[in-house]
């Protein structure tokens, strides 16, 4: 800081000074003088400080050296970041609860749907349908049915609670199946069915039996024009046939009350 | 030479012993270098141009490093740390630069 300044203006011509410069550093690396202990022990000292000062820059982290209005600096932009992700967190948070009770709504009225539309299906006969119930066999003489006793019949199964009707397992028995008198047997829905009639009913197999016993009912009316029925309760009914569904060409839906 | 190894010896202590350094001198560190450096350089320069002389070696790698630091803590009470500590490095940069010109020319003539 003192002498060594002074030299900074100091423009040797190289020329004039270079041999003896040259010759002073080989002098000094050969034969060394007092002068140069001195300065071994500073650049020992400015050995060590270097390279401790190397290490802390390199191993320390970087809020170490760092000032106390920097470090408040740091710190506040810190706590604006945090602030940030919180409200981040929360709206994410609630992103995803809406998107969960939705998820939830949606599934629940998945699941209704579908319970509503199995048993939609087995009453429009949609479905293919199983439970308990009855199987009632009709013997009829030279295969005639009278139709109001078939009718009768069905009505009276309708009446006690049969759920899904199928006949001679080939037509199933809805609201809008329709009966008809055909030369050999009966026409259901355009199919013609004959004798042996076998109606599978599902529902209380107790109710649908008393129903088609009772006195002048449904067995008796068979009786009467000399055929036969026969009934069995059965814990597995099988009502297989489907029909088709129609959409409704002029009822349209309306909406209750 | 001696200096030489000294610088050497200087070195591998650092490495080895790996020194702590008290926390309220961390800022001062730095600087301190880059000031040892600069004195180092002016006695290498004063050394070739025949003007060498321990005493003001020492006495300025002593002063540069003491004036320095106090630079930088004044510059710390004044809250203006950081600024000063860079005005320090750029002075004491530039300083060392002209040194190692005039070191340069001695040695390769350019």
């Amino acid at each position: 800081m003192s002498t060594h300044d002074d030299l900074s203006a100091d423009h040797d011509p190289p020329v004039e000074a270079t041999p003896s410069s040259r010759e002073r550093l080989e002098r000094a690396l050969l034969h060394p003088g007092r002068g140069q202990v001195v300065a071994a022990v500073l650049l020992a000292v400015l050995g060590i400080a270097g390279v401790t000062q190397v290490r802390i820059a390199g191993t320390d982290d970087e809020y170490a050296g760092m000032r106390q209005a920097d470090l408040v600096q740091a710190l506040n932009g810190l706590q604006a970041a945090s602030l940030r992700n919180e409200q981040e967190i929360r709206d994410l948070q609630s992103t995803r609860d809406a998107l969960r009770s939705s998820s939830d709504r949606t599934a629940a009225a998945l699941e209704q749907a579908r319970s509503e539309l199995s048993s939609l299906g087995v009453l429009a006969g949609t479905l293919p349908a199983s439970g308990p119930g009855i199987r009632i066999t009709i013997t009829a003489p030279q295969a005639r049915l009278s139709l109001n006793n078939l009718l009768d019949g069905i009505e009276e199964l309708r009446d006690a609670g049969a759920e899904a009707m199928e006949i001679n397992d080939e037509v199933r028995v809805v609201a809008q199946t329709s009966f008809d008198a055909a030369d050999n047997g009966i026409d259901v829905d355009g199919q013609i069915v004959s004798s042996p009639f076998i109606i599978d009913a599902i529902g209380d197999p107790e109710s649908l039996e008393t129903a088609l016993r009772f006195p002048g009912g449904f067995v008796d009316d068979v009786a009467l024009d000399g055929g036969k029925v026969t009934i069995k309760q059965s814990q597995s009914i099988e009502v297989t046939s489907l029909r088709t569904p129609v959409k409704p060409q002029y009822a349209q839906s309306t909406k209750s009350k | 030479m001696i200096a030489i190894i000294g610088l050497v010896i200087g070195v591998a202590v650092g490495l080895i012993l790996k020194p702590d350094v008290p926390i309220g001198l961390e800022p001062y560190l730095p600087i301190a270098v880059v000031a040892a450096l600069d004195a180092v350089f002016g006695a290498l320069r004063a050394f070739l141009d025949g003007l060498f002389d321990d005493k003001v070696f020492v006495v300025s790698f002593i002063s540069n490093v003491f004036i320095a630091a106090l630079i930088v803590f004044l510059g710390d009470k004044l809250g203006v740390g950081a600024q000063l500590s860079t005005g320090v490095i750029v002075v004491l940069g530039i300083r060392i630069f002209a040194n190692v010109a005039a070191i340069r020319r001695h040695i390769f003539h350019a």
